[in-house]
């Protein structure tokens, strides 16, 4: 009974619009039925079938995967990284380092796509400027399709291993001291600390880390929003901004309320995946 | 139409929202008190939603019984937002919209037919109006939107650079244009530099559109129903594009001509295809010692005739359906639409009037900037009435983006891009089959 308010709000704010959207991904809803409720035609799977046969969504698709399994990794492994050298013993200044790192974070994603854009500019840009010292010649890191992802990854993996490095930072904190300093005595090295030690003491938080970043990968959308509008040819739409454009751009709600489902199942996938992997280690 | 930046379109979109509170709690505020005047709600685009604003005092001074509420929309996000407001029944009264978008919203039955208020108006003359932008607002026989500005588009070209080829000005024909896109790239190529005389965007569907409306139009066949891109007027259109960037005449990357205007004053490109609103920015963008050096010209033909066709291109102003002020918004329409005002707007922002008596004001008969885009709008091609059209041309671009960069022939990407418009027309041909039975 004293859940009653909050299972309202729950079924009227999401199980609701959920189970409308799923009966919307049946029908040809479109401008013209949004004009005109006689113009609405129950498809059954056609919309399924049509995404399917989409060049457009298995390169959404294959960029989405892209980014995930490339960009996902990254971030993983920049914030453990990061998280270790601040959590050094070695290391001065920590509080000031886990601001700075964590800013990109709280960051407005639009603010900081102008200043991507300056760094990423073939002529002018910070990044070319550098490469040009190691001999590389400029990059036209958002107009060549070959390298445009890369530099979506490089951006989003900078605006956010922040925030699973704050994370891997409270999980290192756990760990306690005894151990290193018994391992000490035993004459384990720091590398070997690091992988008999830390690395599985951190597991439950690599794994909480993992399958969070992951769920939020396979969600790509602002980057290229904003960075590329999904081009040059197609190299960065991913699967969330293809069903924004069939959606909202073109108002093909049907269309796009099957893609959303269609996402959902490949991130429930993945994520039953991961936790038969993580019963697995733990069990 | 995508001239305003995503980032300052987000910041005017966080003014807007500023403005719809305020507008929100003048009507509490005034809700009460009994005679209150009729406000009316005006939805301007980009700059002009802008620039607007100072002609309304006057507005309201010879309406006092009206009082007008502007508010802006980015050009990049006013489509996705009149569809919503549309869907969350709150339109405004009164909006601007982008010429093409009136079949989709006449679809939506979102828009009020502007017949039976012309026929009563002595201010708005439809005989002054261009014809090819006055077609573009009659859907069905009926009229939705008057136009408020034109926006056909034009060339901007290097006056010196030319004449270095042994030209005054840009040929009347395409297959003069070649000619003199090759003897600029031969002379610039002994001279060493690097040069693209013509600069054709391969994200912009425009010069595709232009080229196809010239080679005999016929986008569309079966009642609008089906692409035709692949038939033998357009094939030739793509195919005289294709060869600009098979010649490297222009670019084939988005990214190599990051300011326009800065490799248009380097003399890395001498040719543009643009609209009106590049003379106030060639004016200020452009090197100062350059600035003899620019002028416009209509685009070259494909036939005999001069200039050849560009497009009806511009916006209009339209009174929304469920508008509960409409003799109101009329009276706005009127107002914005009178010779006078389009003047007035000219002078403020640079925009086109449609109507030909506004081109007797000095004004606009003395720039000289302007001339080419009066002598073009006397050849205009009116483009097919459908919803999905800007859908279309959009994923057009990326059919220009293949065969500039020769991933696709000409060919195959005409026959890709068939298959794809008439899957966006799946819905119409149903509607289309549906109506003829009985």
């Amino acid at each position: 009974m004293f859940l009653a308010p909050a299972l309202t709000a729950l079924a009227l704010f999401f199980a609701l619009p959920v189970a409308f959207a799923l009966a919307l991904s049946f029908t040809d809803f479109d401008i013209y039925a949004l004009g005109n409720w006689h113009f609405i035609q129950f498809v059954g799977l056609a919309n399924y079938a049509r995404i399917l046969e989409t060049p457009l969504f298995w390169t959404a698709l294959r960029n989405t995967f892209y980014f995930v399994l490339a960009g996902g990794p990254l971030s993983v492994g920049v914030s453990l990284g990061t998280a270790l050298m601040i959590n050094s013993r070695l290391a001065r200044f920590k509080p000031l380092f886990r601001t700075v790192y964590f800013l990109p974070v709280v960051t407005s994603l639009v603010a900081v796509a102008i200043v991507w854009r300056y760094l990423f500019h073939p002529a002018h840009g910070l990044l070319n400027y550098v490469l040009s010292w190691v001999g590389i010649s400029p990059i036209d890191w958002l107009g060549n399709p070959d390298v445009a992802m890369p530099a979506i990854i490089l951006l989003a993996v900078w605006k956010n291993f922040g925030y699973n490095m704050l994370i891997f930072i409270a999980g290192l904190q756990n760990i306690p001291d005894e151990l290193y300093e018994a391992s000490e005595i035993d004459g384990a090295g720091a590398w070997r600390q690091f992988t008999s030690i830390t690395i599985p003491m951190l597991a439950p938080t690599t794994i909480f880390v993992v399958m969070i970043t992951i769920i939020g990968y396979f969600q790509l959308f602002a980057e290229p929003y904003v960075m590329t509008q999904g081009g040059p040819l197609n190299s960065t739409m991913s699967i969330v901004l293809l069903m924004y454009e069939q959606g909202f751009r073109w108002w093909s709600m049907g269309y796009a309320a099957a893609i959303a489902f269609v996402l959902f199942a490949i991130i429930l996938v993945f994520t039953l995946l991961q936790s038969a992997i993580q019963r697995r280690i733990q069990g | 139409m995508t001239r305003s930046p995503q980032i300052q379109g987000m910041m005017l979109c966080i003014r807007g929202t500023t403005l719809v509170l305020a507008a929100a709690l003048l009507q509490l505020s005034c809700g009460s008190s009994q005679n209150e005047p009729t406000v009316i709600r005006f939805w301007g685009l980009g700059n002009e939603g802008e620039m607007v604003r100072p002609l309304i005092p006057e507005f309201e001074r010879a309406n006092p019984g009206i009082r007008v509420i502007v508010q802006q929309l980015p050009w990049t996000a006013a489509h996705e937002k009149l569809l919503t407001a549309f869907a969350g029944e709150s339109t405004p009264d009164v909006s601007q919209l982008g010429n093409t978008w009136l079949a989709e919203f006449s679809v939506l039955n979102a828009l009020e037919p502007l017949d039976r208020f012309v026929r009563q108006s002595r201010i708005v003359q439809l005989d002054d109006y261009f014809d090819g932008v006055l077609k573009m607002n009659r859907i069905d026989s009926s009229l939705f939107g008057i136009p408020w500005y034109v926006d056909t588009r034009v060339i901007y070209y290097r006056r010196d650079l030319l004449q270095k080829a042994g030209y005054t000005e840009p040929p009347a024909t395409w297959q003069e244009m070649l000619r003199l896109c090759e003897i600029m790239q031969r002379k610039a190529r002994e001279e060493g530099r690097k040069q693209y005389p013509f600069f054709l965007p391969t994200n912009e569907w425009i010069p595709a559109i232009v080229l196809g409306a010239q080679s005999g139009g016929d986008f569309l066949r079966d009642d609008n129903t089906r692409g035709n891109f692949s038939g033998p007027k357009f094939r030739k259109a793509f195919s005289l594009l294709a060869s600009f960037y098979e010649k490297e005449y222009s670019p084939s990357g988005q990214q190599l001509i990051t300011n326009m205007y800065n490799s248009f004053s380097d003399g890395l490109i001498t040719m543009y295809i643009s609209g009106p609103w590049n003379i106030g920015e060639f004016g200020r963008r452009i090197a100062p010692k350059l600035q003899n050096e620019w002028m416009t010209a209509p685009v070259p033909s494909m036939d005999t005739a001069y200039p050849g066709a560009s497009l009806p291109l511009g916006t209009s102003l339209v009174v929304f359906r469920q508008s509960r002020h409409k003799e109101a918004a009329w009276k706005l329409i009127e107002f914005l639409a009178s010779r006078e005002q389009s003047i007035a707007l000219y002078r403020i922002t640079g925009n086109l009037p449609p109507r030909k008596s506004a081109w007797e004001d000095s004004s606009l008969a003395h720039n000289p900037y302007v001339r080419a885009f009066y002598r073009q709008m006397q050849r205009l091609e009116p483009l097919p009435q459908v919803p999905e059209w800007e859908q279309i041309v959009i994923k057009l671009q990326l059919y220009v983006e293949y065969i500039a960069t020769g991933t696709l022939t000409v060919e195959e990407a005409l026959g890709r891009f068939d298959r794809e418009v008439d899957q966006m027309l799946a819905k119409r041909r149903w509607l289309v089959e549906r109506r003829k039975q009985p």
